[in-house]
């Protein structure tokens, strides 16, 4: 157990965890926000209480994000001061537009979502959720912006004489391609999650014995859809995304493919295998041609780069990584994770063809013509707990993006070593990593627990028009109204 | 125009460093005005509700605020980054557990609301009443403990790094920092519960407050006679460190005045004056510096410490655009938030309510 080796866990830790609730928070506003739009175009009831009730998953979501988010914030300084100093010229600003531009308005809006029900008419009170959702996308932006260019550093400069980057050119940074790729693949993946969830959460909601068939059935069918075109969105920028990876980290991209050594078009697809990341060699099963395919989009041309010669190649550049010249000659070798990468990607990509084909499947069988769904307990189960799959693609993505620049934190300018908070103990870190762990299992078990309870109360029945006057403070809420004077 | 922003005006610090030493000051007296309502009335669930019930209304009071009043110390801590990345990076690694402990009682807090709303036992919904009250108290300790041993000087190295033993974090006037944040975050919890509340509670608030001031006077006097011997402050910035004392015991007399005549609104700005004050007084202090070594050829400058001119230029610009806009719904939130609470089942009180 070094500083480094716990510091890194605690990131990835924060980081996996934080990136539950965001994507959720997000896709989950989306939905929300498209029931309670369909509230205001079509005035039925039914669509009200759809958005109430799902917000109330929204809310819960919302709550752990945020607070698992200001961690995220106050680590760079924490664990990674180094870095911090090294980077913060250029890393800083994204994140203080991201509080100003979007938290304020993220924040600011959910509050008033939440209490004015009553108090707006729904064509105006709809607008607050999509203020939300549009605050906590906008926030997605910029923390994708400061993400992006640890992975492809751009408009920058190395000042010689404290030996920090600074930045010399903001439209750079904030235009850098890689975000332009990272961001959509993000924002759409979020639908589909929010989407998934809802779908997979509907399913277990007809399985209990007073379910609101006409309630679940809707709220199934509107999480389908966002579901399905969220997924087939997040294929289509996932697949431009990897366009721009092989360009800029190339080492990336061979360790998601398991390609050691160069492969001339038409390269095969190795579907499943295993990297032995000692001897360097892979062994799995493949299909020929494919690769050529998928990462061309054409069978001959372009020759893919494997990871033993890329290795060499940044060697023998004594760590002057492309373009950005800063040598780093105590770098031994470049290779990455390869195994879990590899594994990364592959679960990935199938959680997304998977919720393309459930989403596919839950608008079959939901048809107005023949709506067999709910009583097929199978089929239920398949879908409630594939509730849990888009998690493991969101988590998968992470450690590709993160674990993919090894040994860089900033990519070719600063490695994770060197990074690290010179002042931070084992002891200390030691601390705090096992009571974060312990806070975020209490929070995600909370947050399943009354998620669960949420979804056996159902929703509230058709004839609660009246009784919703006010604003409830806590559970017995027939006796507990506030009232505004 | 970038002349003028390159010149050396203050001790070494040009125009924008000024600037943005200052709205990072302004930003965390606005967290703590704001925040400190939060942390008050958490404290007052435990310390004045007498049942679940009413602990669930304190808490109702600020529940569609808290989260925006929030994101003020996330500004503040981006805005640090951005324009004193060297700031951030000593001060947050330098106080490593300490901040720890400030963001798992944040935590504990952020949670609580939407946590304690699902509950349905009077004993689960309990738990996480617990849990804000907890962290409504130790975020601001924490945050208080941290100001303050700030300002008497630290360890630290000429790369910046802050070796801080325990008694550098932990001594007397750092204590007496943080209960003095605690417990005017109190009182001006206690005086924002009473402008939300019905006329019976808004009383018992400001009466508690108003007994409360007689703990303030003397605490006040013994910090100022600590920050006197423990920090330089009153030899090095004489004047404008006796200004703010002056400042921040007029606010604390007012205040005190206003709870006496059930004034909630003028007590209400009294205490936020005072809670600001301190931050204006560690700020104040600092400056030239941002942090103190206890070497003082090691301390770090404003100078120093800000980002390049490039980014704060940017940074600027960001500011005067998005600022104004954010100022404008946030307090749009609270207006139309402004509406007192009551607790009532009345045909008329639900009438009224249904009439909105």
């Amino acid at each position: 157990m070094t500083v480094l080796g716990l510091s890194r866990f605690q990131f990835a830790m924060t980081t996996v965890f934080h990136f539950f609730f965001v994507p959720l928070s997000i896709g989950l506003a989306f939905t929300v926000a498209v029931m309670e739009t369909l509230y205001v175009a079509k005035r039925k009831y039914i669509y009200k209480r759809m958005a109430q009730f799902w917000g109330k998953i929204f809310l819960l979501s919302f709550a752990v994000g945020v607070v698992t988010g200001i961690i995220q914030e106050f680590q760079f300084g924490m664990n990674w001061s180094n870095y911090s100093r090294f980077m913060g010229d250029i890393f800083g600003a994204p994140l203080a537009i991201e509080a100003l531009l979007a938290f304020f308005m993220e924040s600011t809006f959910i509050g008033v979502w939440m209490f004015t029900w009553n108090r707006f008419k729904p064509g105006a009170h709809v607008v607050f959720i999509w203020l939300t959702w549009l605050g906590s996308t906008v926030s997605a932006i910029w923390i994708l912006a400061a993400n992006s260019f640890m992975q492809n550093p751009v408009g920058f400069g190395i000042n010689k004489k404290t030996g920090h980057a600074e930045m010399t050119n903001f439209a750079a940074v904030v235009g850098n391609p890689q975000l332009w790729r990272e961001f959509p693949h993000i924002a759409t993946g979020a639908l589909m999650l929010g989407g998934m969830v809802v779908v997979g959460m509907s399913a277990f909601g007809f399985m209990h014995k007073n379910a609101d068939r006409a309630f679940f059935t809707r709220s199934i069918r509107v999480g389908a859809i966002i579901a399905l075109i969220g997924s087939i969105l997040v294929i289509i920028t996932g697949d431009l995304q990897t366009l721009e990876i092989i360009k800029d980290q190339p080492m990336k991209f061979a360790a998601t493919e398991g390609i050691y050594n160069d492969l001339k078009s038409p390269a095969p697809w190795m579907v499943v295998g295993f990297m032995n990341e000692g001897s360097h060699t892979a062994a799995g099963l493949e299909i020929p041609g494919m690769l050529s395919l998928l990462a061309f989009h054409k069978l001959y041309g372009g020759t893919i780069q494997g990871m033993n010669t890329l290795n060499e190649l940044f060697k023998s550049e004594n760590g002057k990584i492309i373009k950005n010249g800063i040598e780093h000659p105590e770098i031994s070798n470049y290779y990455v994770p390869a195994n879990v990468l590899f594994w990364s990607f592959r679960f990935m990509a199938a959680v997304g063809f998977a919720v393309l084909i459930l989403a596919i499947c839950v608008l079959w069988f939901t048809r107005a013509s023949k709506n067999t769904l709910a009583d097929s307990r199978w089929k239920l189960w398949v879908l409630g707990v594939c509730t849990y799959l888009p998690f493991i693609g969101t988590t998968g993505g992470w450690l590709i993006t993160e674990l993919g620049r090894y040994p860089w934190i900033v990519y070719g300018l600063q490695t994770i070593a060197d990074a690290v908070s010179p002042t931070a103990t084992v002891a200390s870190l030691l601390i705090t990593n096992i009571v974060y762990f312990l806070l975020f299992c209490l929070m995600g078990g909370v947050m399943i627990f009354y998620s669960r309870r949420v979804l056996h109360q159902g929703p509230e029945p058709e004839d609660a028009k009246t009784a919703t006057a006010g604003s409830y403070v806590g559970a017995h809420a027939a006796n507990r109204k506030v009232a505004l004077a | 125009m970038t002349e003028f922003l390159a010149k050396p005006l203050i001790d070494g610090n040009n125009f924008l460093q000024l600037l943005w030493f200052f709205v990072i000051a302004l930003v965390f007296a606005i967290f703590l005005f704001l925040d400190g309502i939060d942390f008050g009335v958490g404290m007052a669930t435990r310390v004045l509700a007498h049942n679940g019930d009413e602990r669930a209304l304190y808490m109702r009071a600020i529940g569609p605020h808290w989260d925006g009043n929030e994101v003020w110390l996330i500004t503040g801590g981006g805005a640090m980054f951005a324009s004193f990345p060297l700031w951030y990076a000593s001060l947050f690694s330098g106080y490593y557990l300490l901040l720890f402990i400030v963001l798992v009682g944040l935590i504990l807090r952020g949670v609580s609301f939407e946590f304690a709303s699902h509950a349905i036992t009077e004993r689960e919904r309990s738990v996480w009443q617990w849990a804000n009250f907890a962290g409504s108290v130790i975020a601001p300790f924490g945050l208080g403990m941290m100001l303050t041993s700030v300002i008497q000087g630290v360890p630290m190295d000429a790369q910046g790094n802050v070796h801080a033993g325990f008694f550098d974090v932990v001594n007397l006037l750092s204590i007496v920092g943080g209960v003095a944040v605690v417990f005017f975050s109190f009182l001006h919890g206690l005086h924002f519960l009473s402008l939300k509340l019905d006329e019976n509670t808004s009383a018992r608030m400001l009466n508690t407050s108003k007994k409360a001031y007689w703990i303030a006077y003397p605490a006040l006097v013994v910090f100022v006679i600590l920050a006197f011997f423990f920090t330089d402050f009153y030899q090095r910035r004489t004047k404008s460190t006796l200004l703010i004392t002056v400042v921040i015991l007029a606010a604390t007399i007012c205040g005190h005045l206003a709870a006496n005549k059930k004034r909630g609104g003028f007590a209400f700005l009294a205490s936020g004056v005072t809670l600001a004050g301190i931050i204006a007084f560690i700020f104040n202090g600092l400056f030239p510096n941002v942090m103190i070594a206890t070497d003082p050829s090691k301390s770090l400058a404003v100078s120093a410490a800000s980002s390049s001119q490039y980014t704060l230029e940017i940074m600027t610009i960001v500011l005067c655009c998005l600022l104004p806009i954010v100022l404008i719904y946030f307090s749009w939130s609270y207006f139309i938030q402004r509406k007192r609470l009551l607790t009532d089942n009345s045909p008329e009180a639900i009438k009224a309510a249904l009439a909105e």
